[in-house]
């Protein structure tokens, strides 16, 4: 299936037993989907798990993986997210070369993304950005490739605006 | 009092309370201890295969004879791996089946020990749900939700697979099972929504060329009697499936016969023209529609299947209807008639549709009145054609993979479902013969035949053995050419005749003699003209307690008519081989 069309973030409430983290990787891999970033915890109800995971495609490919994931058993509740109003963050750390005139600069660039420097070294800065995906890819634009020493991301979480909620 | 059990005491008490009578399997290191438990009671019988793939086609064929789940029981590593094909054959034609495989105790699992193999992980995408069994007193909480989940819903196969330690014959823990199962995570639909059903209904009555599209939900869902009532009422045309043949009688006026790739010229050329589909417990195949794009331009489709995820996953509906084939098409039959009083069918343009699809079954149709011709080659569809004669078309037919059946399918016209038995999504070779004998176990007195090829039938040919054990009278009709036919046929259409690793002739075995070694009954028949004889010999009351092995030499060259042309749309069609007759190419 192609990756046109709208980004999704489905979010994904499933029985906290073992083997079902692979059940929807399975799913995902056997039907030829395609997983951009993928979380999972448990919640406040330890039996219980929420797994979001982003992906792209049509409306009706979208759809598709919606109902095959209500397939799995241990399943719960399926939401894409994306659907309505809601409220997207990701984190990332990510570390810098960070020499001479570069260090003001990198500070003034964190400060811009409302990020922070959680690790210093003589010649390198760990920045944490928190946000939408697209500021986290921003603030890597902003930076600049060359400075780059490592990236990680989380992958995307998800959560509806106002009083909506999965289980409900 | 609870009483107080052992693992594997429990497991079998689980299956007993689940009025489980027979268990398909093979023993082995880590399943010991269950069959210890097996050999200590008297209610339940285990039948010893003599390959772990043909225990799940026996418990498979087991359940689609009698809707009831079939059970597997195998040991850890290769009888796990072993009984794969067979679980993935059922998951692909949604059969209600449990595996249990015995694993390596929990303190070994991950160490490479002997045996072992991730059966959870190996048998993930071909399963609808798995459990491992982690401690004995979970056993009967397990069993219980494994049936539910195999048998509700759409129906599939459920593996539980547990560690030798949790079936320890020393540690006794009380056996508690459950009264019921509920799982916030697992509520299958049964009702269709009203509206949609009432939306369908107006559709169909206001239809002009409707056909009704029946797959094999309707047989799993036991709906056939609805299907032929809803039918009748509207004079609507019906096509089966591979896997929906039976659902409609098969001699019925109103059947076209099967649809799809070696469909019959009337079905697919009537789903071609019609302006209303009812698909009703049917998934749209690539085998049936050929190129979706081009399927069916003029229809409204309504699509009635459980499984949503089937709805619109190849071919749009205009009215889905989510739900078990049984509730909504007897909710069908509880509005219609108020709603043929507001709005009568129109009568004459069901006439003219009627009067075209006659047209093209005269042009066209299969000819079911095929006279052989003595000293020439035995021509497949006559030997079914004579099968189907000869057993009054009230055999249960398990067939293998290939030309014979398709030939089975186009020329056995089932009168009732669950009569034929096939592996239609899978197309697994070597599923007959086991198939056929667990028919048989659930139905000792039924006349049973297996519709084979030689190509099939030496796939599992080794549970001719497991048949004397048990007593299995199965009569075996091998149609042998000598080669993998349907291959062949492929090579012969799309790769200019160029028969790549698809013949044999010269290394074949004797099989009447074969039959003989172990213990049946072996015929051989190589001309039409006996070949009406050596079948009534077959089914002679005389042999009615023996397995028959009848080898029918039929002719090589034949080929399966109708084919779809790749890549079309359903009327396009080869009706022959270029230059015999029917003129080829149809477009």
């Amino acid at each position: 299936m192609s990756a046109e069309g709208r980004r999704a973030i489905i979010s994904v409430l499933l029985e906290n037993e073992s083997g079902v983290l692979s059940r929807v990787v399975g799913l995902f891999s056997q039907r030829g989907y395609n997983i951009e970033t993928l979380t999972v915890a448990p919640t406040e109800d330890e039996t219980l798990s929420r797994l979001t995971m982003t992906t792209a495609g049509n409306e009706a490919h979208i759809e598709q993986v919606i109902k095959q994931l209500y397939k799995i058993v241990e399943v719960v509740k399926v939401q894409d997210l994306a659907e309505h109003e809601h409220i997207e963050r990701e984190i990332m750390l990510i570390k810098l070369k960070a020499t001479g005139v570069e260090r003001d600069e990198i500070k003034r660039t964190t400060d811009v993304f409302r990020g922070q420097i959680v690790d210093i070294t003589p010649d390198t800065y760990t920045v944490q950005v928190v946000g939408p995906s697209a500021k986290l890819t921003a603030f890597i634009r902003a930076v600049g490739n060359t400075r780059i020493l490592e990236v990680v991301r989380s992958g995307v979480s998800g959560i509806s605006r106002g009083a909506r909620t999965l289980a409900g | 009092m609870t009483e107080r059990l052992s693992g594997g005491d429990m497991l079998i008490r689980a299956l007993q309370d689940e009025g489980v009578e027979h268990v398909f399997g093979y023993p082995g290191g880590a399943a010991l201890h269950i069959y210890d438990a097996i050999f200590r009671q008297q209610r339940l019988e285990h039948i010893l295969v003599r390959h772990e793939q043909a225990a799940t086609h026996m418990a498979d064929g087991y359940a689609r004879a009698t809707g009831k789940p079939g059970v597997v029981l195998v040991t850890s590593g290769p009888g796990a791996t072993n009984a794969i094909t067979g679980i993935a054959t059922a998951y692909m034609d949604s059969i209600p089946m449990i595996i249990i495989s015995g694993q390596v105790p929990q303190d070994l699992i991950g160490t490479d020990a002997f045996q072992e193999t991730d059966m959870m992980g190996i048998s993930r995408p071909v399963v609808k749900h798995s459990f491992m069994v982690r401690k004995a007193e979970d056993i009967p909480t397990i069993v219980r939700k494994a049936f539910h989940i195999a048998t509700t819903g759409r129906p599939g196969p459920v593996v539980i697979d547990v560690p030798k330690d949790t079936t320890d014959p020393n540690v006794l823990l009380p056996y508690v099972r459950p009264d019921k199962v509920s799982m916030r995570s697992y509520n299958p639909a049964m009702k269709g929504n009203a509206r949609q059903i009432r939306k369908a209904v107006q559709a169909m009555i206001s239809a002009r060329r409707p056909v009704i599209y029946a797959g094999g939900g309707v047989v799993q869902g036991n709906a056939a009697a609805e299907l032929t009532t809803l039918a009748r009422k509207l004079q609507l045309p019906v096509t089966c499936t591979l896997m929906g043949l039976g659902a409609y009688p098969g001699e019925d006026p109103q059947n076209l016969g099967m649809l799809g790739m070696h469909g019959t010229y009337e079905a697919n050329l009537a789903m071609h023209e019609a302006d209303f589909i009812l698909a009703v417990g049917a998934r749209f195949d690539d085998r049936v529609t050929n190129n979706p794009k081009k399927f069916c331009p003029d229809a409204t489709i309504v699509h009635v299947d459980i499984d949503p995820t089937s709805i619109g996953k190849i071919v749009p509906a205009e009215i889905p209807i989510v739900g078990h084939v049984l509730p909504v098409l007897t909710e069908v039959l509880e509005i219609l008639d108020a709603e043929l009083a507001a709005q009568p069918i129109n009568q004459k343009a069901i006439d003219l549709w009627w009067h075209q699809i006659n047209e093209w079954r005269d042009k066209n149709g299969l000819n079911h009145h095929l006279t052989p011709e003595p000293g020439r080659h035995i021509l497949p569809q006559y030997a079914v054609q004579t099968l189907y004669k000869v057993t009054d078309g009230d055999a249960y037919i398990c067939s293998d993979v290939g030309q014979h059946q398709m030939f089975a399918a186009q020329y056995y016209r089932f009168a009732q479902p669950r009569r034929w038995i096939n592996s239609g999504g899978l197309g697994t070779m070597g599923f007959g013969l086991p198939a056929a004998m667990g028919v048989q176990m659930a139905h000792p007195k039924a006349t049973v035949a297996c519709v084979t090829g030689e190509g099939s039938f030496m796939m599992n040919m080794q549970e001719l053995s497991t048949c004397l054990q048990y007593g299995l009278p199965i009569k075996i009709m091998a149609l042998n050419n000598q080669a993998l036919g349907m291959v062949k046929q492929w090579q012969d259409m799309q790769y200019g005749g160029r028969h790549a690793s698809s013949t044999y002739s010269d290394s074949l075995p004797d099989f009447k003699t074969m039959a003989e070694a172990f213990g049946h009954i072996g015929m051989k028949v190589t001309n039409a003209g006996d070949l009406e004889g050596a079948v009534r010999e077959v089914f002679s009351p005389k042999l009615k307690n023996r397995l028959v092995l009848l080898d029918v030499w039929v002719d090589p060259e034949e080929h399966v008519y109708p084919m779809a042309i790749r890549g079309g749309s359903m009327k396009d069609m080869v009706l022959a081989k270029a230059g015999e007759g029917k003129g080829g190419l149809e477009e």
